[in-house]
């Protein structure tokens, strides 16, 4: 059986997509059967971060509606035997997703595969709901920056009433935050929240901080997974995630600013 | 404004400014999150019911839910209008 893991947040462009390619190919790197699946029908864009954008030929919603099996749907990585991206479909929209529909699916990926990543789209409506409902894992990523933490405390109340397990009360989703686009600089000049501002608000475990990084952007130009470019700060901030995702302790990265001579003399 | 108020409005942060506003805004939404399905209708149901003696405004009756331990308070405010 796979654990199943959902990457959500409310607010749209916050970096779940980034943090499903990243986190999933970390996943992979450990050794782990990994899968990461596109939820956001008619938006698809996991393919193009994780660079396999002209491999695909059958999507979710194929395999749904049976159309396609999941073998021929699921995208192997061509860097990573034990990782594959199934994506979104382009084409139709969201209601083609249905509660048993996705359920069967998780459950041919959950016989292969040892974590099952799903990427949600933004917003509550059902295409965020399916993402979520199946999870036995929360990934909820925000930024530092007030519609996005409001967001994300509102998906929390969704996770605690509106998934599987809440409904069966036979457990419950274990949530995970993640902060990125994280600037120390302007943190402590007072124009961004803190880790433990948005720590406070939020109160669940912190499982890591990704740096706002020029090499985000730089990845998602060339369908690198960031975590990839191990020589950068926001691919090492990744994969101290996966580690601590896997019970490892890791120190927090990145989070001060880097002082000059005369701070570090002076303090502030 | 003094000239006390305005260094000291100027002086904290938009980070705290932030936080203080998410802060109330979240716990306002933890309390609406955990109103049950029947609430809006209720609400209506008991406004209906007060305006068949007197006139009130539509904010008049005010509903929250209460949890203490294992049970659901429901606590009812309704102000009248001025004798
Ligand atoms: N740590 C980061 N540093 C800089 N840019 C980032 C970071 N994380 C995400 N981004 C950028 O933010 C944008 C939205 O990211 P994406 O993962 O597509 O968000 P979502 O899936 O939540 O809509 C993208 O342009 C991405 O490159
Ligand atoms: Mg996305």
């Amino acid at each position: 059986m796979a654990r199943i893991i959902v990457v959500t947040s409310g607010k749209g462009g916050v970096g779940k997509t980034t943090t499903s390619a990243a986190f999933g190919t970390g996943l992979a790197l450990r050794g782990f059967k990994t899968a990461i699946v596109d939820f956001d029908v008619g938006l698809r864009n996991l393919d193009l971060i994780m660079g396999c954008e002209r491999r695909v030929v059958y999507d979710f919603v194929n395999v749904i509606q049976g159309e396609a099996t999941i073998g021929q749907a699921l995208i192997r990585d061509k860097r990573l035997p034990n990782l594959a991206v199934l994506a979104a479909s382009q084409t139709r929209d969201k209601d083609a997703l249905t509660q048993e529909g996705v359920g069967r699916v998780l459950d041919d990926l959950s016989r292969e595969f040892d974590y099952v990543l799903c990427d949600s789209p933004a917003g509550i409506e059902k295409g965020a709901h399916l993402a979520m409902y199946f999870a036995d894992d929360a990934i909820v990523v925000t930024n530092p920056e007030v519609s996005s933490v409001r967001d994300s405390d509102r998906v929390l109340g969704l996770l605690a009433s509106k998934t599987r397990h809440a409904e069966r009360q036979d457990g419950k989703v274990n949530e995970h935050l993640i902060i990125t686009r994280y600037a120390p600089k302007r943190v402590s000049k007072g124009e961004m929240l803190s880790l433990q501002d948005v720590q406070d608000i939020l109160s669940i475990p912190l499982l890591g901080v990704i740096p706002e990084s020029p090499t985000v952007l730089q990845c998602s130009n060339a369908g690198t997974p960031v975590i990839l470019e191990d020589k950068s700060e926001a691919g090492q901030a990744y994969g101290d995630t996966v580690a601590r995702y896997l019970g490892e302790s890791r120190p927090l990265r990145f989070v001060e600013e880097e002082k000059g001579f005369l701070r570090r003399l002076f303090g502030g | 404004m003094g000239i006390l108020s305005f260094f000291r409005s100027s002086s904290k942060s938009s980070a705290s400014v932030a936080k203080e506003r998410l802060q109330i805004v979240v716990a306002h939404q933890r309390r609406e999150n955990q109103r049950p399905d029947y609430f809006l209708s209720l609400q209506r149901d008991l406004l209906e019911v007060v305006r068949r003696y007197v006139t009130v405004s539509d904010d008049a009756v005010k509903v929250e839910v209460d949890h203490q331990g294992d049970c659901d308070i429901l606590e009812l405010n309704i102000v009248l209008p001025d004798r």
